[in-house]
């Protein structure tokens, strides 16, 4: 049984006056149905661009180069096949769009732009329904108010009327996962969906998806910055940087045993409960290569301080390895050991 | 300990925005963004406000900086080198000018608090000039002191603000901040905007500069986990008023408020073997131009009673340098951050 | 290595080479830049460049059509472009005239030629011309109006009209439209309260009987001098607003940014913040409006002189040179009247092209 999702060797460039910028770099991983896959990186490492090419949203002027981003589809009209390859589809065709939403669908930071000011958020919700499906009007209204109810919108009898500026964030993030989730997709995509929110609030929806997942069984890309977000709620996790994966493992070994540089450095760049207080924070030094440069080696070589980093780092050509049955590291010299 | 040696002292500081509708701006009502805020900071030390959005902290910060004139309450600074303790909330801006250099200010937004049509040297240079306290050659050697004390290269002087990135930009914040040798340093959500590496970076640098110059901070954030790491003392507010204020050892070890207990369980932790267990609150932060009766907190409140709706709870000491606002801080016994398994 | 030379060349930039970089990359806009600043050239040099005087009238030369500038002469072979004399005939029914090439004779364009005679600049008489042609042939490259007179220089001489006044317009408005919004949105208050009302209310007129009947109020007698002054000033006291309100709204958020929240908190005083903050920060958003608003300046006088109550003849506007083709026959009969159209839209064109590609480029952050 292939996985639900499998993205391999994916490749994003996106060609700029003064160059290319390799923003998604050879990127693979596969995805289970009801598994939720972490993807974390700072800012600039391409992450976002991981999502936006598997709904096929990528914008202007980025390309899929290469790759192949394979989704168990059910039997649609005039499609035989049970493997999609997504990349070779049209992005504007029929077929794209009936995927977005009803087998695909994302949710992001700021909700407020992914609804329609002008709309009542029902209407929206209605919408995703009427589109995807075969329901009259009255039976989308009342799943979008089951939906609603769902997410944990207190009376959505009343707030399925209500205008996305008429709810506070955290009700306008609940109804935009309760859009993105109306037609029973298998892969949800969340792009930073808790940056803009509050602590508590995050905690709300970080529980919240979980228990969607578990009774609806999706599968979920969960795209964050924040470790301790994705600590929280990945199955797995593929630590990018510079568009490349540095790290994939399950969640446990990604924070219990990295063994990248990079996922180290950046773990223990924030202050945990053994870091003595009021004590010097480790740091990575330097900053992100120039984006328009193509790095053969590790990107992180220069900013590494665990072996010295040698030519070996900086020649010996980008690949993942395989250190147990589920932890992959690419890192040229394996200068950590178990 | 001596009463000078405390730096500045906050007293039931208060600033109600009012709310204007139509043509004639009539007011009709307040938002009370900060409603009796006590706290002290004693010099070289480190003060952590926290709180979610809304909860007023950044306006605290911009009524110690004169932003803002209070609504009510006191702000007592005490001027170094023995000189006199003056309340900056009854000042004029004309009056303040005076005061200005010994408390300074980093922003949140690295790229909008320099001017980009100046180059390094003349951000770094401004505080020396319009204070008057260099010119010619030894107005350069601050300059270049100032770039160094940043950890930035003396040829960076001549770039203007867009050649540097984020974390470089907030050391340059940094630097321009130092330049007059202020005794109180307001940073407002300093790291925010940053990378986690970069965050560090900023934090290593504020901690040494401190134990190099022996400033005090306040410093407003909404990570529980940088405040306890970087705070002697936390200030935690919720809708304009204090309802926990601790050294931070006494808040994270045992927290006497529902709120600070839920707001910790709720961090998430990058370690795995910490299986926290957290408390899940009911709705949002309260709306603060309608803030609900009786404990403004009492709503989300999972140990909520009767009178909480009913009767606001004050600000009480409960322990050494323990206040906090809460009817039942006695009669729970709340976890702190180890038994919650919270590794912040 | 070339890499990190561009890169120390980003690094190493002023704010001044920022924007003109990103300038450069608006295709639009250079080509915009490239035609105002030939445009203000020749509205500089009009008498030099323009072949006659803007009154010369030749009466054998009556709507006289374009002159056909020839670089074959008669036996097929290449010539410096000549053209040749041409001779009017009516025909004494339909009083239509035709005008016809003589053959034989050749006139080729020469360079810096003697016609005319001018002050230049008012200042020194001189009668050197640019191009031209020796009589009795005669060079009408936009042929000529009902007078005789060549349409191209007329052009020329417009196009200094037109530009100046939406320039000088421009100004004044920018003077009012800098006081009255830097006092609303510095000082708010009641101050603001008041100039916003004002502001609301010059609106709410509609601005071509406004314009109308401020004009009609100027008395007939005026010399032309001084009615191009007083139509400059109803154009700008009608346009102040637009102006005094982006002057108002752009000081109301550069007072909350926080460069100058921080100069504020550094103990500047309000003069080094205005100054030194605000107006440097300014200027990059009041050269984008100005340079969106010289169009509409310039369409206002070609309105208001098109329908007679703006600029009289002897004063040449493009407006006034369009009164000349108001009506139907002569538009079927004599088109290239039109062709002062052509420049009004090159210029309006032109500056929008310029205000939007300096509108990108100035944004610091857009990018």
């Amino acid at each position: 049984m292939p996985p639900l999702l499998e993205v391999d060797d994916l490749q994003v460039h996106f060609f700029i006056d003064e160059g290319t910028v390799r923003a998604v770099d050879g990127v693979s991983f596969s995805l289970e149905q009801g598994k939720t896959l972490g993807i974390v990186g700072e800012s600039g490492s391409g992450k976002s661009v991981i999502g936006q090419a598997i709904l096929r949203i990528v914008p202007s002027p980025g390309q899929i180069v290469n790759g192949r981003i394979l989704l168990q589809v059910d039997e649609k009209e005039n499609l035989q096949q049970q493997t999609l390859d997504l990349v070779t589809i049209d992005p504007r065709g029929a077929l794209a769009r009936s995927i977005r939403g009803s087998d695909i669908s994302m949710i992001f930071q700021e909700p407020m732009n992914s609804f329609s000011p002008v709309h009542t958020v029902g209407s929206q919700i209605m919408e995703a329904l009427l589109i995807h499906s075969d329901v009259s009007k009255a039976e989308a209204r009342n799943q979008a108010i089951e939906m609603l109810h769902r997410v944990g919108i207190p009376q959505p009898e009343n707030r399925i009327d209500a205008y996305p500026h008429q709810l506070s964030g955290g009700m306008r993030q609940r109804a935009m996962i309760a859009m993105a989730l109306v037609c029973r997709p298998r892969v949800l995509i969340a792009d930073e969906p808790t940056t803009a929110l509050d602590v508590t609030v995050q905690a709300q929806i970080l529980a919240l998806l979980k228990e969607l997942q578990e009774e609806f069984g999706m599968a979920i890309i969960f795209i964050s910055h924040n470790l301790g977000v994705i600590s929280d709620i990945s199955d797995d996790v593929l630590v990018v940087y510079f568009g490349r994966v540095m790290e994939q493992a399950p969640v446990k070994d990604i924070f219990d045993y990295p063994l990248h540089p990079y996922t180290q450095a950046l773990l223990r760049s924030v202050p945990g409960i053994d870091t003595p207080v009021r004590t010097e924070l480790a740091t990575i030094e330097g900053t992100l290569p120039d984006p328009l440069a193509y790095i053969v080696g590790c990107p992180f070589y220069g900013r590494c301080t665990e072996c010295g980093g040698d030519s070996v780092c900086r020649d010996q050509p980008y690949e993942l390895t395989k250190v147990s049955p589920e932890h992959f590291v690419a890192c040229p010299r394996m200068c950590i050991k178990l | 300990m001596s009463a000078s040696d405390i730096l500045i002292e906050v007293k039931n500081l208060k600033k109600y925005f009012p709310i204007q509708k139509g043509v004639f701006k009539k007011v009709v009502g307040h938002v009370k963004a900060v409603d009796g805020v006590s706290f002290s900071i004693r010099q070289g030390e480190t003060l952590g406000l926290v709180g979610e959005s809304g909860c007023g902290k950044t306006t605290v910060g911009r009524m110690i900086m004169g932003a803002y004139r209070p609504t009510g309450g006191e702000i007592w600074f005490q001027t170094p080198d023995g000189g006199p303790r003056l309340n900056l909330a009854e000042m004029t801006p004309a009056q303040m000018r005076p005061i200005r250099p010994h408390i300074q200010m980093i922003f949140q937004d690295p790229f909008a608090s320099l001017n980009p049509r100046m180059t390094v040297r003349e951000i770094l240079a401004e505080p020396l000039i319009v204070n008057k306290v260099a010119k010619g050659a030894a107005l350069e050697g601050r300059v270049r002191e100032l770039i160094e004390l940043v950890g930035l290269k003396v040829q960076y002087l001549t770039r203007y603000p867009h050649a540097f990135s984020g974390g470089q930009r907030q050391r340059i914040c940094v630097a321009r901040a130092m330049a007059l040798y202020p005794r109180l340093l307001v940073a407002d959500e300093p790291t925010s905007a940053l990378d986690v590496s970069v965050q560090a970076q900023i934090v290593n640098l504020a901690l040494e500069i401190q134990n190099k110059m022996g400033l005090a901070y306040l410093f407003i954030s909404h990570d529980l986990g940088l405040v306890r790491h970087f705070s002697q003392k936390i200030v935690l507010m919720y809708v304009g008023k204090v309802v926990e204020y601790a050294p931070a050892a006494n808040l994270f070890g045992k927290p006497r408020h529902p709120y600070t207990e839920a707001l910790m369980s709720n961090v998430p932790s990058v370690r795995s073997d910490f299986v926290s267990h957290k408390i899940i609150l009911k709705g949002e932060t309260a709306d603060p131009i309608n803030p609900p009766p009786g404990c403004a907190f009492h709503p989300r409140c999972v140990y909520a009673q009767d009178v909480c709706s009913r009767e606001e709870p004050l600000l009480r000491e409960i322990g050494p340098d323990h206040v906090v606002a809460c009817h039942f801080s006695e009669a729970l016994d709340l976890n702190g951050c180890d038994a919650l398994g919270c590794a912040i | 290595m070339e890499q990190k030379q561009k890169e120390m060349k980003y690094l190493n930039a002023t704010w001044r080479q920022l924007v003109w970089w990103r300038y450069q990359k608006h295709t639009l806009a250079m080509i915009g830049l490239v035609s105002i600043t030939g445009m203000y050239f020749t509205a500089i040099f009009c008498e030099f460049l323009a072949p006659y005087e803007k009154d010369t009238r030749h009466l054998e030369a009556i709507y006289s059509p374009p002159s056909t500038v020839h670089i074959f002469d008669e036996n097929g072979s290449l010539r410096w472009p000549f053209v040749r004399k041409t001779d009017m005939e009516i025909d004494l029914e339909t009083h239509k005239m035709t005008f016809r090439e003589v053959m034989g004779v050749n006139y080729p364009i020469k360079l810096f030629v003697r016609g005319d005679t001018y002050l230049f600049w008012g200042l020194w008489e001189t009668d050197i011309h640019f191009f031209g042609v020796d009589s009795p042939a005669k060079l009408y490259l936009f042929g000529a109006d009902r007078m005789g007179r060549d349409v191209f220089s007329r052009c020329l001489y417009g196009t200094r009209i037109s530009l100046s006044i939406g320039m000088i317009g421009v100004f004044l408005s920018l003077v009012l439209g800098l006081t009255l919004g830097g006092i609303s949105g510095y000082s708010g208050g009641w101050a603001d309260v008041v100039i916003q009302r004002i502001i609301e209310i010059i609106r709410c007129f509609p601005s071509i009987p406004l314009w109308m009947g401020l004009s009609a109020s100027m008395p007939p007698h005026w010399p032309a001098l001084k009615v191009y002054f007083t139509i400059t000033l109803i154009l700008s006291l009608v346009g102040w607003t637009d102006l005094a309100r982006m002057v108002r709204g752009k000081l109301i958020a550069l007072r909350e940014e926080e460069f100058v929240l921080a100069a504020r908190f550094l103990g500047a005083s309000d003069a080094r913040i205005i100054f030194r903050h605000l107006l440097p920060s300014f200027t990059s958003h009041i050269i984008v409006s100005v340079t969106l608003a010289i169009p509409g300046m310039i369409l206002a006088e070609t309105a208001l002189s098109f329908l007679g109550i703006g600029l009289r003849p002897p004063i040449t506007s493009l407006g006034v040179l369009l009164k000349e083709a108001q009506n139907v026959t002569t538009v079927a009969l004599y088109p290239w009247l039109l062709i002062p159209v052509a420049f009004v839209i090159i210029i309006v064109l032109s500056f929008n092209f310029v205000g939007d590609g300096l509108r990108d480029a100035v944004d610091p952050y857009s990018r």
